[in-house]
């Protein structure tokens, strides 16, 4: 694989805390190897930060392989960055050109505070996950694994639901900061299964409750959450949510 | 002696008899007994939610910003269960015989046979709480095999089981604290256990958000930390896996096991300069498809794809004929760094070999071929084969793709072994409590389960087993006596004293004020561990690497530079405080790796190997846990747990 070093110009927001107004500041990083990780590229720029005495960027990652769902950059006006399909930490420097100026935004929703610089607060999903993203089964219930035959289509598709990270990114994409994806992705994941039919109509209803509760925006159908999700979780699944919530309300009985 | 507390009688009833003849703890009493967990991996969050489940009032720790971040997530390839629904020969027996064989017979015969007894529950319980693991198309759940094994009872889903059963964890975690039983301090790092007349009674808290102590009490405490192979400064695992916790109980009393038992994973992807934060593991499941060869010829520089087949060395085939690539990981690493140190290395750095997947691409569309029953042309085959390669690898092929530009369906991949999981940890005995009365380890933080090498797909096995289906019994046993004791108000001098300490230390880091960054003492310490404590050590370089850390560990606490203040958020604090701990955990892997003196599993001493190469145990002299106990700074006492086989005889290993 052939590759070079690159110069680049960085702006990049900066809060100190949850009450700070914050600002955009530029930075010149140099002689960056486009085979740098993102994320490798903001370790440089922060030893460089410490070494003249200045306070490095804060910013969430931990797994830096895709999974964990913790690294959250808005770069360039888009989540996570210019590849399809693709987390910040999995972002590499190929995506880049020498001298370019790149813009790095924390996501930006009034339901993810901002706890410093590049960090927010994404505790809402955690909180719309206790409110039913779950199957109530204690431990030392359950029967043979094998006892119940599940369809593999149906299978598979509640695992390209289960296959989201929580990350937050359709959050940030979206102009009214909506959950939707996140939300339809847990209920299309526990819906489509056998063992989730019980709490069927009660996840929906509150989880979709929480949500609005925690002050995400509304659904507009504009697909935007969908185009930059890092696992292609599909927007079909917030169609679903709709019409499990529509029946819920229709048939709830309380 | 330290006892192991393994109950008496045959292996296969030792667990069955526990259990029922155990204490119990009524539900009332439950609801005022508290247990603190500290980190919400499968073995975390699976005790919280057992936990919680059974009325114990519990609070959980993790130093991410949710329970669900946790680095079990990353796991890739599948989980090990004897279920025998291959109906190819698997039992109960089989699976805790290959893994105490995998280990190099460095485990306990009677924890890996609960274990192999648990495995199968694990599977019903993650089906019932919606896991969607993968399955045939007659609906029943699908396996493949893993290294080390000749059945298939490897569950999975996709490339990403650790994050479904994580997932599942994480929500009956979830459930209980929707429901009041559990309470979740995320952005917490634990700094310290309390110590109330010998016993565990709590926890000194670091709220990374706003910089301040806090000060927890549980009647016991569960450390579920995960494993410390970031001190090797490059691994797989995440940036935040430390050892801060399970080293802060070790200085507290409780004993370290084996620590130099450190797994390096045969299938990553190299190193491609200074700049690299981490390395990322490509799936073990992977070797079985894919075949890995160097060219036959020293320094080849053609491309892969020119070098004809007869003049390729799949040197595992060569060697292992009968499990071929799927040999344990210790010997599928050590061959690869065998034949890159003789010269046979690929790729820039010549310290690669290839993992190839192009006969499975032909194969497989051949089948499909056939399923559809189609004559097609070469075009055609090598499409539908990759196709369903890209069905069950996919995941990790495009995550290959993004880090090295490369497309592994067309030219195969380049792979190194790296530091992956740790096998050492803090000793436990059978009820899985450490040497400190009410303090408890689950996961891979203990030590107890993969001897000196594990197997794969056993990892998040153990955690869950752990989690679900262990501790909810055994600490039942002990918090039965305990149901006298108040709540302990956190005023408690153990807890004022405790908490100084933590403050006064975090002050001395912080005034260090010198001139050297956090990341250049981590990577120093990486490096020194990695040369002289890694996949071959000896005698001489362990004894020069013990010194090299003595001077970095006074070279840290006289220049390193800690920018920022105390009581915020302060990243760079927060892994000094690591740091500091992975520089005395590195002196003592060393001195138990200078101590053993024998090579068994992942620990290779280059003075003890057989005439082909092979790990040569020395089990007349070691066949024993060593659990350290510190005395002080750079001193430590070795104790011994003998292992008794009863069942097993161990004999050399042999995958040939």
């Amino acid at each position: 694989m052939e590759h070079k070093n690159i110069n680049l110009k960085l702006k990049v927001w900066r809060q100190k805390n949850s009450t700070d107004k914050g600002g955009f500041e530029t930075y010149d990083v140099k002689n960056i190897s486009q085979e740098m990780s993102f994320l490798e590229m903001f370790d440089v720029l922060n030893e460089e930060l410490i070494a003249e005495d200045k306070d490095p960027i804060a910013f969430d990652h931990d797994c830096r392989e895709g999974i964990c769902g913790m690294c959250s950059m808005y770069i360039n006006g888009r989540p996570h960055g210019p590849w399809e399909a693709n987390t910040t930490c999995q972002l590499h420097m190929r995506a880049f050109n020498e001298g370019e100026t790149i813009v790095v935004e924390p996501w930006r929703a009034n339901a993810f505070p901002i706890i410093k610089d590049l960090m927010v607060d994404r505790t809402a999903f955690d909180r719309i996950i206790q409110a039913g993203g779950y199957i109530s089964v204690n431990t030392g219930n359950a029967v043979d694994a094998n006892a119940l035959p599940i369809e593999k289509a149906k299978a598979d598709a509640a695992f390209a639901a289960a296959a989201c990270i929580g990350c937050g990114a359709c959050v940030a994409a979206c102009k009214n900061s909506s959950a939707m994806l996140f939300v339809s992705a847990k209920a299309a994941h526990l819906n489509q299964l056998p063992q989730g039919q019980p709490e069927r109509k009660t996840r929906v209803m509150n989880m979709v409750a929480q949500m609005d509760k925690e002050g995400f925006g509304a659904c507009t159908n504009t697909g935007a959450c969908e185009a930059v999700c890092p696992k292609e979780i599909s927007i079909t699944n917030i169609a679903r949510l709709n019409l499990d919530y529509t029946c819920a309300g229709l048939t709830d009985t309380k | 002696m330290i006892d192991a507390k393994i109950p008496a009688g045959a292996l296969d009833s030792k667990w069955t008899k526990y259990k029922s003849t155990c204490k119990l703890v009524n539900p009332a009493n439950k609801r005022s007994l508290e247990i603190i967990v500290v980190g919400t991996g499968l073995a975390g969050a699976s005790a919280a939610a057992a936990l919680g489940e059974l009325g114990y009032k519990v609070k959980t720790f993790c130093f991410q910003d949710s329970p669900r971040r946790a680095h079990s997530i990353a796991a890739q390839g599948g989980i090990n269960a004897a279920k025998n629904y291959q109906n190819d020969g698997d039992s109960t027996y089989r699976l805790f015989y290959d893994t105490i064989k995998g280990g190099d017979y460095r485990a306990r015969e009677g924890n890996v046979h609960r274990l192999a007894e648990v495995s199968a529950n694990i599977i019903d319980q993650c089906v019932a709480q919606g896991v969607p693991f993968a399955r045939e198309y007659g609906g029943l759940l699908s396996n493949r095999s893993f290294g080390g094994t000749q059945v298939q009872r490897t569950f999975y889903a996709a490339g990403q089981t650790g994050q479904q059963l994580l997932i599942g964890a994480y929500q009956a975690q979830e459930r209980q604290i929707a429901l009041g039983n559990v309470v979740q301090y995320s952005r917490h790092e634990m700094l310290d256990v309390v110590m109330i007349d010998g016993k565990a009674r709590g926890i000194i808290a670091r709220n990374l958000v706003t910089g301040e102590l806090e000060r927890h009490f549980g009647h016991a405490v569960l450390l579920c930390t995960g494993g410390y192979g970031n001190v090797f400064y490059l691994s797989t695992n995440a940036m935040g896996s430390n050892v801060t916790a399970a080293w802060k109980a070790h200085k507290k009393g409780a004993l370290f096991a084996n620590p130099c038992f450190t797994q390096i994973h045969p299938t990553c992807i190299p190193v491609s300069g200074d700049h690299q934060s981490k390395l990322t593991l490509m799936s073990e499941s992977l070797r079985n498809d894919g075949r890995i060869w160097v060219p036959k010829k020293q320094g080849d520089t053609r491309k892969s794809i020119d070098i004809p087949e007869e003049e390729r060395d799949y040197y595992l085939e060569r060697r292992y004929p009968a499990f071929g690539n799927l040999v344990p990981r210790d010997v599928a690493s050590r061959a690869a760094k065998e034949r890159c140190d003789a010269g046979y290395g690929v790729g820039t750095s010549k310290q690669a070999v290839y993992l190839d997947f192009a006969a499975a691409i032909q194969r497989y569309g051949k089948i499909e071929a056939g399923k559809r029953g189609i004559e097609a042309d070469a075009e055609t085959i090598t499409q539908m084969g990759k196709d369903v390669v890209k069905e069950k690898y996919g995941n990790l092929f495009d995550m290959y793709e993004k880090i090295t530009g490369e497309n592994p369906y067309e030219v195969p991949m380049r792979i190194y072994p790296a530091v992956h999981y740790t096998m050492g940890g803090l000793w436990v005995d059978y009820e899985l409590m450490t040497t400190i009365p009410g303090l408890y380890c689950l996961g891979e933080a203990n030590f107890s389960d993969h001897g000196a090498n594990r197997l794969g797909a056993s990892a998040l096995m153990q955690g869950l087993a752990d989690g679900y289906f262990v501790i909810p019994y055994t600490i039942g046993n002990y918090l039965a006596d305990e149901i006298r004791t108040k709540s302990i108000p956190t005023d408690h001098p153990a807890f004022a004293e405790t908490e100084s300490k933590v403050r006064d230390r975090i002050h001395m880091l912080m005034n260090i004020k010198g001139t050297k960054t956090v990341e250049s003492f981590h990577k120093r310490l990486g490096k020194i561990m990695w040369e002289k404590c890694g996949m071959a050590r000896n005698a001489e370089g362990l004894k020069q690497a013990i010194k090299e850390i003595q001077q970095l560990k006074n070279e840290f606490w006289s220049d390193v530079k800690i920018p920022g203040e105390i009581n915020e958020m302060n990243p760079e604090l927060d892994k000094a405080n690591r740091v500091a701990d992975f520089i005395e955990l590195g002196e003592l892997m060393c001195i138990d790796a200078l101590n053993r003196e024998e090579s068994c599993g992942g620990h290779f001493r280059e003075e003890h190997q057989t005439e082909d190469g092979e790990a040569l145990r020395h089990d007349d002299k070691f066949m024993y846990v060593a659990a350290w106990e510190m005395k002080s700074e750079h001193d430590w006492q070795l104790h011994k747990e003998e292992l008794n086989y009863e069942v097993v005889k161990p004999s050399q290993r042999s995958y040939k």
